[in-house]
């Protein structure tokens, strides 16, 4: 397996620290080992709407960036993993363009192949290290947390190019939410856009499409919203705030980012994963919902065959335990 | 007599020079906190600070500042090394010459009962530092002319201040090589310090000093007979030996004596000496009288910079005191490209050849504009799209050597823009404007999607909408100029639609969108490029990708948006 370039992008050491440092610790105890490419620049993602020359060149260039080590990209940022991947899939059929774009990269000595993938880290937790691997890492399983996943609309499609799971009903990130014991629960417009690519640009639509989502989680009976991309993170976090003093927004849902998640069942100290105490929360509805991070049970050793399944049943029966 | 004559009118032209910058400091108008201020309110709120934090335990965070960055350089060293062994070869070369050297009279010879510039180790230490100096000059030219490092530009004041340290290093090396070899200089020193009677007595002390201390004479010839030298020796040792080390130790000078030797007597009758003096004195009076509009106020400002920046926290700051502190900021930049290296939106600046996209060249633009807040439309326009063009990621913050908060004084101007009215850009209509609304409590943004309002006025101009069907639509005929034509297959089933979350939102979607994702691409198709490109919908798309996973037809309809947005911001913003 080659060795795969940590991509952060740029919100994430700006906004999202705690991703990052989760995502490492996350990485670091499943023994995947990551390089830095300090050299790495912007997806070129926000340019999209006005350039699409230099949008393909800023992804081309981390590709080049990526190759020129013989690495693969592992993305933390979904719109990062949509804009990378569809400049590899342009430029595979476009030599004219990539061409153009080699001239430009040559200037600083740098060659665009295309050789390099382009992952999510979901994906490499999910098919790289495998459902099985996470199951036998976890130390235990939340007692009872009900998770809305969210899944980000620029790692689901165009699937044709990006590959990542079935577009109309994916499993994967269910499948990663269970293996913490906590339920992945079925929610209306789980499928749907978060809203934060239209803020800035129509702060009304973005709101609304961002209340809908929190309102269905939320009547599902969902704890948290979960989400692997920074857009999303803030959009369901300062901008829900922002929502909930503007517009009189009232059926708050906090949202946590999967490396969190999954750190905790991992056994890695809340301090290393950013997540604040439940008593440090801002509000009475916050603290509940963080108060069932920390309440497990211990998880039972299962027969090979449907182990997701057995898990919950056995973990079910089982006394709550309360660590942390 | 002239020299204090050079001296006192170089000094009181840079104290009117830096009141002068002083006075743009606390008078001109940065971001939109300072719209109706005064000077004397500025330089109120901006007094009391400084006595705040003063007089209170923030003065230990200033001298660790102090230590750590401005005389250690520690944030330089962190980005480049090269950078940093140059920048302290000059820095710790400079300094010491300054107080040792140029303020002898005030400073060594205050502190050393022995000072004396022509003995060791006083006289060595002099050369030692100017060769640091120079040391330090030679990588600066290596970097900034041979090294080809992407992205770096150099500009007048880069070259200036190469040039001038330059300038007063090497004419004082010469200076001092043309002391080491001038007839009449000897002469002097030997009336002042030995005022020998005897003829000979004087050529047998010049023949020991053609011998070993490098003068050039008429008078002596070789081979010096040993008795001469002799002679001379003893002379010497009487008169000379005490206060004058050998001038091999005064390396840098010793080494320009050298070169000038062969033709000695020759530049001594033409006042060699005389010439480099004032070359010398003049090279470091011009440098200081212009000290306050050159790079070389960094000297000043970076110090300044690092230590307010390391203390000042914008949410218990006077908004006052931020604006006076980006100006400060704006004098601190040294161009040193360290931000642009690191730029995450490089790449935008390959491909667009815009240099206000580097924040280093944007940095200079500023300064421009805040002097005047006119440049003309194009230069306006350009730096525009070099502030709104900006991911956010803060990293030009983060390794900034000058410690320059360049986040926050990107978020003010950008705000500053917006309320001027002036603003006009694409860019406002793409993701880099999340961060206005995210960030609109910290810095003041509540116009919020006031800018892509505006933006899509002016898109509303150019083209015909939908509710203006009653006009005679013009049928586009280069339709065919799409890369994308996969709009061709639309038979209008309206999947996109009804898949669209943004259609969804709205309760009358065809008022909110103009044309709905299934019409903008049969408006294509037909030729109607005019309506599609004026349609709302292109901005309100949240790019889902939803309607292009579902259409039967394979029609790439997300993409074809994202085509129609590219043409309009050439056709509107950049015609």
């Amino acid at each position: 397996m080659k060795k795969f370039a940590l991509f952060i992008g740029c919100n994430i050491p700006a906004k999202v620290e705690q991703y990052e440092t989760s995502s490492r610790a996350v990485l670091e105890k499943l023994d995947i080992g990551i390089m830095d490419i300090k050299a790495f620049n912007c997806c070129g993602y926000p340019l999209k709407n006005t350039d699409k020359k230099a949008w393909i060149l800023s992804s081309a260039r981390n590709i080049a960036l990526a190759e020129n080590d013989g690495n693969d990209i592992l993305t933390l940022c979904k719109c990062c993993f949509g804009s990378l991947k569809k400049v590899n899939a342009i430029l595979k059929d476009d030599q004219e363009l990539t061409l153009e774009i080699n001239q430009i990269l040559a200037k600083e000595g740098l060659k665009y192949q295309g050789s390099a993938s382009i992952s999510h880290y979901l994906s490499i937790l999910h098919n790289d290290i495998s459902i099985d691997e996470l199951n036998k890492k976890t130390i235990d399983h939340f007692k009872d947390l009900k998770i809305a996943t969210h899944y980000g609309c620029h790692a689901l499609r165009p699937s044709e190019i990006m590959k990542f799971d079935d577009p109309a009903a994916p499993k994967l990130f269910d499948n990663l939410v269970n293996v913490t014991g906590a339920k992945s629960i079925e929610w209306a417009s789980k499928l749907d856009c978060c809203g934060a690519p239209v803020l800035g640009i129509n702060d009304g639509l973005s709101y609304d499409l961002t209340e809908k989502k929190l309102k269905n989680a939320k009547t599902a009976g969902a704890d948290f919203i979960c989400v692997a991309c920074p857009w999303c993170h803030m959009q369901f976090d300062k901008i829900q705030d922002q929502m909930v003093s503007k517009r009189n927004f009232e059926d708050g849902l906090p949202s946590i980012l999967y490396t969190q998640l999954l750190g905790l069942r991992l056994g890695i100290k809340k301090e290393e994963l950013g997540i604040e105490s439940p008593e440090n929360q801002k509000s009475e509805l916050l603290n509940q919902a963080y108060s069932k991070l920390f309440e497990t049970v211990e998880k039972k050793v299962k027969k090979k065959k449907s182990k997701k399944k057995s898990a919950k049943k056995k973990a079910a029966k089982k006394g709550p335990k309360s660590v942390d | 007599m002239t020299f204090d004559l050079f001296f006192n009118s170089s000094l009181i032209l840079l104290v009117i020079g830096m009141l002068f910058k002083m006075f743009q400091w606390f008078s001109y108008k940065i971001g939109i906190q300072t719209e109706n201020s005064t000077l004397s309110q500025r330089l109120i709120v901006g007094g009391k600070a400084v006595f705040g934090v003063v007089f209170s335990s923030k003065i230990i965070i200033v001298i660790k500042i102090f230590i750590i960055d401005v005389l250690l350089q520690v944030k330089v060293l962190k980005q480049d090394v090269l950078r940093w062994v140059m920048h302290m070869l000059i820095f710790w070369g400079f300094i010491p010459l300054f107080f040792m050297h140029a303020l002898e009279s005030i400073v060594s010879e205050t502190i050393f009962s022995s000072y004396y510039s022509t003995v060791n180790p006083f006289m060595f230490l002099r050369d030692f530092f100017g060769f640091m100096v120079l040391a330090g000059l030679a990588i600066a030219i290596y970097r900034r002319f041979f090294m080809k490092i992407h992205r770096l530009s150099t500009n007048k004041k880069d070259i200036y201040a190469i040039f001038i340290v330059a300038i007063i290093i090497l004419s004082g090396i010469f200076l001092e090589g043309s002391k080491i070899i001038s007839h009449t200089d000897f002469l002097s020193m030997e009336e002042e310090y030995s005022a020998l009677d005897y003829k000979e007595d004087i050529i047998a002390l010049e023949a020991y000093w053609v011998k070993y201390y490098g003068l050039s004479s008429p008078n002596v010839v070789d081979p010096i007979p040993a008795d001469t030298l002799a002679a001379g020796e003893e002379i010497h040792t009487e008169s000379c030996l005490d206060c004058h080390s050998r001038p091999q130790y005064a390396f840098t000078g010793f080494a320009a004596s050298k070169l000038m030797k062969p033709i000695g007597g020759l530049l001594d009758n033409l006042g060699i000496v005389t010439f480099f003096y004032y070359f010398h004195i003049l090279a470091c009076f011009i440098g200081l009288a212009l000290l306050p509009f050159t790079k070389m106020l960094h000297i000043v400002t970076t110090p300044m910079s690092l230590v307010i920046n390391g203390i000042m926290k914008r949410a218990e700051s006077d908004p006052l005191n931020i604006a006076t502190r980006q100006l400060i900021e704006l004098d601190a930049c040294v161009h040193c490209n360290t931000c642009s290296k690191t730029c995450s939106v490089g790449p935008a600046f390959d491909a667009k050849n815009n240099r206000n996209i580097l924040p280093s060249e944007r940095m200079v633009s500023l300064t421009q504009y805040f002097k005047t807040k006119d440049l003309g439309s194009s230069q306006f326009m350009a730096i525009q799209e070099g502030i709104f063009l900006c991911s956010n990621c803060d990293r030009c913050t983060v390794v900034c050597p000058a410690g320059i908060n360049l986040k926050e004084l990107w978020y003010d101007v950008r705000e500053e823009f917006i309320r001027s009215g002036a603003s006009i850009s694409s860019l406002v209509l793409s993701p880099y404007s999340f961060n206005r609304t995210y960030n609109q409590d910290d810095f003041g943004a509540t116009l919020s999607d006031m800018p892509a309002k505006h933006a899509k006025n002016i898109i509303a101009d150019k083209y015909k909408k939908k509710s203006q069907a009653d006009d005679v639509l013009s049928l586009s005929p280069k339709a065919n100029d799409f890369s994308e034509t996969t709009f061709a297959y639309c038979f209008s089933c309206e999947n996109c639609t009804n898949v669209c979350p943004v259609v969804m939102n709205y309760e009358k979607p065809e008022q909110a969108v103009d044309l709905l994702p299934h019409q903008v691409m049969r408006s294509i198709g037909l030729g109607l490029e005019d309506i599609a490109l004026g349609s709302n919908m292109l901005w309100d798309c949240v790019t889902c990708y939803q309607c292009q996973e579902h259409c039967p037809q394979n029609v790439k309809v997300t993409d074809i948006l994202y085509e129609l947005k590219n043409k309009v911001s050439k056709d509107c913003f950049y015609a």
